[in-house]
């Protein structure tokens, strides 16, 4: 468990969705990766430019950088199950 | 861009407001007026919450349509309805629908125009034909038919069946078809109208569907034409392809383009025919009506060449194509004595006065002509009977004339008999006249004697009397 994890959440405004997802992933790393993540919000109204780098094409989309592999989650975040899954912390906290 | 579906989690409510954000910004960094989005599957491929999707897709459009550009979109074809979703094609404001077929092995792009909002479009089908040079799509025939016509005439190069032609050929811009029964001659034919059109120093495209250039050309200079040297002039350039190669739609595009490319006044295709073998009779006739429709357009003349066979009894078939062009020609083999003939017939010729005669069709080493057929009461004669019938009527005119002056021998000198006789005659006459006269004289002389002897001779007529009388009395 010594990696860091690195996320990136893209949103568009402060929509509904956005603010919703922000709110449900700084819940599940609270609970979960308690001191080794940072999360680095994007707002493509404001960068449109950074939504090619990440191949993004949904919103909100979280985009797993660290650690490998690469791993993207669309949606508000809503079910707690496949974003742990997603996230490759499911798991370790079986483990 | 890229979708990975692997990658992606799809958990709770989402937009694709990510893609219209990068479209956005990708047509205004570059100010673009045209997108193009191949293929629209790709974007929603990795999706599976289907009604997020055709709302998005549906956002997409009209997206597009507020940036002001000019969007093309591809999307694959479902399996019931045009598109996979079912609702692209009613959210585009054009559907071109792109298909392909394969009919008796030979495979034909084909499009249509299933909408196009705000305009009349052509609801057919046509082929597409994609090479080197991009894509082509067939022109749609023309839907008036109200092409320029022009009255100018073109040497047929055949002078016999130019006078049969109203004196004057075939008319600039027409349709001509020459059929005939197999080794007729119709390529001939095909090939002096191209020589003639060549030698007035216009361009001429031979479609050769059947020979090769190089056979045609060694061919045609047995009857006494050099292709060879309007080739290399340029005046005449040959198409040859085998009818098998595409489809008869393709072929029909191929040719468009070939005619459109090398700009031609005079075409010749031989034969149509061959082009049944890769469609049925009324797909030719659509695709001719197609083709004829567009060199009237571009007042090309146009001569085809069919292939009739034997067997085929109406003379109306001809892939239905005889009710469609200007003139028609007929050649047909006359069959008697023992030989082959060709006979040739105008069977039609729109807009001038053409001869209904049959004329016997030959081949010279020289070139083409046209021989009057013999009318006997046995029929038409051609060929040798035609020859012999010839050298038959010239050799009865020498005997004829030969009897005519024995005849006058005859009389002459039944004359000159006669007049002998009459001669004869006539000095027989002459002797006995003066035979006659001499008689006359004789008595005359006598006359003159009897007064001196006249008591004399009185005298004695008495005594002999007397002595008769007597002699009678003795006798009692």
């Amino acid at each position: 468990m010594g990696k860091a994890y690195e996320l990136r959440l893209y949103v568009a405004g402060k929509t509904n969705k956005s603010v919703v997802a922000l709110e449900n992933l700084k819940k599940f790393c609270e609970e979960h990766l308690k001191g080794k993540y940072s999360i680095e919000v994007i707002d493509l109204l404001e960068k449109p430019q950074l939504a090619e780098g990440d191949q993004i094409f949904a919103i909100p989309t979280l985009v797993k950088k660290v650690p490998e592999p690469v791993r993207k989650i669309i949606g508000d975040l809503s079910n707690e199950e496949k974003v742990l899954v997603g996230l490759d912390i499911r798991t370790k906290i079986n483990n | 861009m890229h979708i990975d579906r692997s990658e992606i989690e799809e958990t709770g409510e989402y937009d694709l407001e990510g893609l219209f954000i990068r479209l956005g910004y990708a047509i205004d960094s570059i100010g673009a007026k045209r997108v193009a989005l191949d293929t629209i599957e790709n974007l929603f491929a990795g999706l599976n919450n289907t009604a997020v999707l055709r709302a998005e897709i549906r956002r997409l459009f009209q997206f597009l349509k507020s940036k002001g550009v000019t969007a093309v979109i591809t999307g694959e074809r479902g399996g019931n309805g045009l598109t996979r979703q079912g609702l692209e094609e009613y959210v585009s404001d054009c559907v071109i629908l792109l298909d392909h077929r394969i009919i008796n092995q030979i495979s034909t792009g084909r499009l249509r125009v299933v909408k196009y909002r705000g305009s009349v479009h052509g609801t057919n089908e046509y082929p597409f034909l994609i090479d080197d040079e991009g894509i082509s799509v067939l022109p749609v025939t023309s839907l008036q038919l109200n092409h320029e016509v022009s009255s100018k005439n073109l040497s047929s190069g055949i002078p016999a069946l130019d006078k049969m032609l109203g004196n004057s050929g075939f008319f600039k811009g027409s349709s001509i078809l020459v059929s005939g029964t197999a080794g007729t001659g119709k390529t001939s034919i095909a090939a002096t109208f191209a020589n003639t059109a060549c030698l007035r120093g216009e361009k001429c495209l031979f479609f050769a569907f059947e020979e090769s250039p190089k056979q045609i050309i060694r061919n045609m200079r047995s009857i006494g034409i050099d292709l060879q040297k309007h080739l290399k002039e340029g005046a005449l350039e040959f198409y040859a392809s085998r009818p098998t190669l595409y489809g008869l739609e393709m072929h029909l595009v191929a040719i468009h383009k070939a005619i459109k490319k090398s700009r031609p006044s005079v075409v010749i295709l031989d034969p149509i025919t061959n082009l049944i073998t890769i469609g049925s009779v009324s797909d030719v006739k659509t695709m001719l009506v197609r083709l004829i429709d567009f060199l009237q357009a571009e007042q090309i003349t146009v001569m085809f060449t069919a292939l009739t066979l034997n067997n085929i009894v109406n003379e109306q078939t001809d892939e239905g194509v005889s009710s469609l062009v200007d003139a028609w020609l007929l050649i047909r083999d006359i069959e008697s004595n023992g030989e082959r003939n060709r006979g040739l017939y105008i069977m039609k010729s729109r807009g001038m006065k053409h001869s209904n005669q049959i004329r016997e069709f030959v081949i010279t080493d020289k070139g083409l002509d046209l021989v009057d057929v013999y009318l006997t009461e046995d029929g038409v004669l051609t060929g040798s009977a035609r020859e012999a019938r010839m050298l038959m009527e010239q050799t009865g005119e020498i005997i004829h004339a030969q009897a005519v002056s024995r005849k006058d021998r005859e009389l002459e000198r039944r004359r000159k008999i006669l007049e002998s006789k009459i001669e004869s005659l006539r000095s027989e006459y002459e002797s006995a006249e003066e035979e006659l006269n001499k008689v006359y004289v004789e008595e005359a002389l006598k006359k003159t004697d009897h007064g001196r002897n006249d008591k004399q001779n009185c005298r004695s007529a008495q005594g002999r009397l007397w002595w008769r009388r007597k002699k009678c009395k003795q006798k009692k």
